[in-house]
């Protein structure tokens, strides 16, 4: 079958597949770890430096990196090294990215960009925050605390644009998602489902359990990124009054 | 002044080739739902494949043409007149300005594409025209047509210009033999297998392929809603987010299967049965909601071969068309 996996490699241990007729998933483990999210992102690094002709772009996630490329620019320029054999877009390309993964240096270290996120926690901007202080048996400054003391790693930007998939949350103010989500989520609203943390970067409904409000905008469609956060981006958040809010906000010229 | 909506219709929106490079930003592709139909429509008029089009879905708008233009009408077939008189489509058609296009009902598929000679005015954000509705960015204000919207193009050809404009419209004899884009019977639609396929029981696996599935009125560019036979896994299992893209068929915890289309998220984190082939793509964007679909397992090589024969054909389509609109003095 097309999507078993294919073929394991010694160095960097890894599973190719295809998504598609023009896209393939390397699978570099099977749980959200730091060495796992390691390996993604240098790899994504690797290609994007260097990248082979028909590459159009790759999507990092919690263990695997998916590579898109256009299967007919592939198929033109192994057509003129090879009149006679059908070709396949994906072998090429399996064999590219196989070649390249043995390029990968593993002891190299990573360097993480540290962004930090200013929120006013409570009252209208986070509706939440006293039912997540209250699952915890915490004071609703104790959650704060915590929230704004922990680092985040964003594994990956999904699901929105902007949107951060974000790692680290303390369990002691984890919370399960609303049983009945809102309809609207304001665009900056911060919240916690279950382990993760996160803000949305435009409204749209959700079932997160609201705590804050950032002024500031994840979702840059003018800027090149349009992301305010990158995978691999160290997130913190810092605690901010309501009038400190309202004066951000119309700087940002909302 | 150019086009003038009177009537938005269900949902008009600019489309192209979509926004390709930032889906690590989680910024969606978008474009065309049927790019095979909007490839067509700009090669009619003398424009790049990729160049922006309006994408018009089962009732179309009624627009006021406001200068002499040369336009093509591609995709399903939504009744397209100009003065109450029908418009070919699958040609070239030269329109006079101060006359009303309309769409009077669908009669074949379900998406049109209305190109112009010289594009429209719209400017690229992130290196593409295309609407993207949910991010509210791109194409006329980053949203669908709505009443009193003037939607301005380019009109470049100095032939056009020129050309007296007596009638209403005119068009030559000759057209592109739809059928091959647009087959009045739907074929099946192929798919090779999902990358979680083998997460799902073998029954289910059978019944994809062996049962129709009804697309639902729950059905928009991100994606078919379709139910069948429930699609069970064989065991519960947690999938962490991974990307996904056009044509992804996941199944939520409920059993009915979603396909992703044009305005897919990035990322998602339902198990894949299935993955809809490239070159059959275009065809679900001519399946309207109620109307059902009949999967069909090939092979990733079969879907290759399939793929590089479309892009063959397209591109032999555009050398003919080249030489009827020079032979014409069209552009």
């Amino acid at each position: 079958m097309s999507s078993m996996p294919e073929k394991l490699l010694n160095k960097t241990t890894c599973v190719l597949s295809p998504l598609g007729d023009s896209a393939i998933v390397i699978t570099f483990g099977n749980e959200m770890k730091y060495g796992i999210h390691k390996k993604i992102k240098m790899f994504m690094d690797l290609l994007e430096d260097e990248p082979f002709a028909g590459f159009i772009e790759c999507v990092p996630a919690f263990t695997n990196l998916t590579v898109f490329y256009d299967p007919l620019v592939i198929y033109k320029n192994q057509k003129q090294s090879n009149e006679t054999e059908t070709i396949s877009p994906y072998e090429v390309v399996r064999s590219i990215l196989e070649t390249k993964l043995e390029d990968l240096k593993e002891d190299k270290k990573l360097t993480h960009r540290t962004v930090s996120i200013p929120v006013c926690y409570g009252n209208e901007y986070g509706p939440d925050l006293e039912y997540v202080a209250r699952y915890n048996n915490l004071t609703t400054d104790e959650v704060v605390h915590i929230h704004s003391n922990g680092e985040y790693l964003a594994y990956m930007i999904g699901f929105a644009p902007g949107f951060p998939f974000l790692g680290g949350l303390s369990e002691k103010i984890s919370a399960p998602r609303r049983s009945s989500p809102r309809m609207t989520i304001p665009a900056g609203a911060v919240g916690i489902a279950g382990m993760q943390t996160g803000v949305y970067p435009i409204s749209t409904p959700g079932g997160w359990q609201l705590i804050g409000q950032t002024p500031t905008k994840l979702f840059l469609p003018n800027v090149d990124p349009p992301s305010l956060l990158q995978a691999g981006d160290i997130v913190k958040f810092h605690p901010i009054s309501t009038q400190e809010y309202k004066e951000m906000i119309l700087k940002e010229g909302v | 002044m150019s086009l003038r909506v009177i009537k938005p219709g269900l949902l008009t929106s600019i489309q192209d080739l979509g926004r390709k490079g930032f889906q690590q930003h989680g910024v969606i592709i978008s474009g065309a739902m049927d790019p095979y139909s909007l490839r067509i429509a700009n090669m009619l008029v003398g424009n790049k494949e990729g160049e922006a089009a309006l994408e018009i879905t089962l009732m179309g708008p009624t627009l006021k043409i406001e200068k002499n233009c040369l336009i093509a009408i591609t995709g399903g077939n939504l009744s397209p007149t100009i003065d109450s008189q029908t418009v070919p489509m699958w040609k070239p058609v030269y329109v006079k300005k101060g006359t009303i296009l309309r769409f009077e009902g669908c009669k074949s598929g379900c998406r049109s594409y209305l190109s112009v000679a010289g594009g429209y005015a719209i400017s690229t954000v992130m290196n593409s025209k295309s609407t993207y509705l949910r991010g509210e960015i791109g194409g006329f204000k980053g949203r669908a047509l709505k009443v009193d919207d003037v939607v301005d193009f380019n009109v470049t050809s100095t032939i056009l210009i020129n050309r007296e404009f007596k009638e209403s419209f005119t068009a030559p004899k000759w057209f592109v033999n739809d059928k091959e884009f647009m087959p009045s019977r739907m074929p099946a639609i192929r798919f090779i297998d999902g990358s979680q396929s083998d997460y799902f029981t073998d029954s289910s696996k059978v019944s994809f392929t062996e049962n129709l599935f009804k697309v639902s009125n729950q059905s928009d560019r991100m994606g078919y809603r379709i139910s069948g036979p429930l699609l069970e896994l064989n065991e519960k299992r947690e999938l962490l987010s991974e990307a996904v893209t056009n044509g992804s068929v996941q199944v939520p915890p409920d059993g009915n299967p979603i396909i992703l289309l044009a305005d897919s998220q990035t990322t998602g984190g339902y198990p894949k049965i299935a993955q809809v082939i490239t070159a059959d793509l275009p065809m679900i964007a001519q399946i309207k909601p109620g109307e059902s679909i009949q999967f069909s397992r090939v092979t990733l090589k079969e879907a290759e071969q399939l793929f590089l024969q479309k892009e063959q054909q397209l591109k032999e389509l555009k050398v003919s068309i080249s030489l009827a609109l020079k032979k014409q003095q069209v552009i």
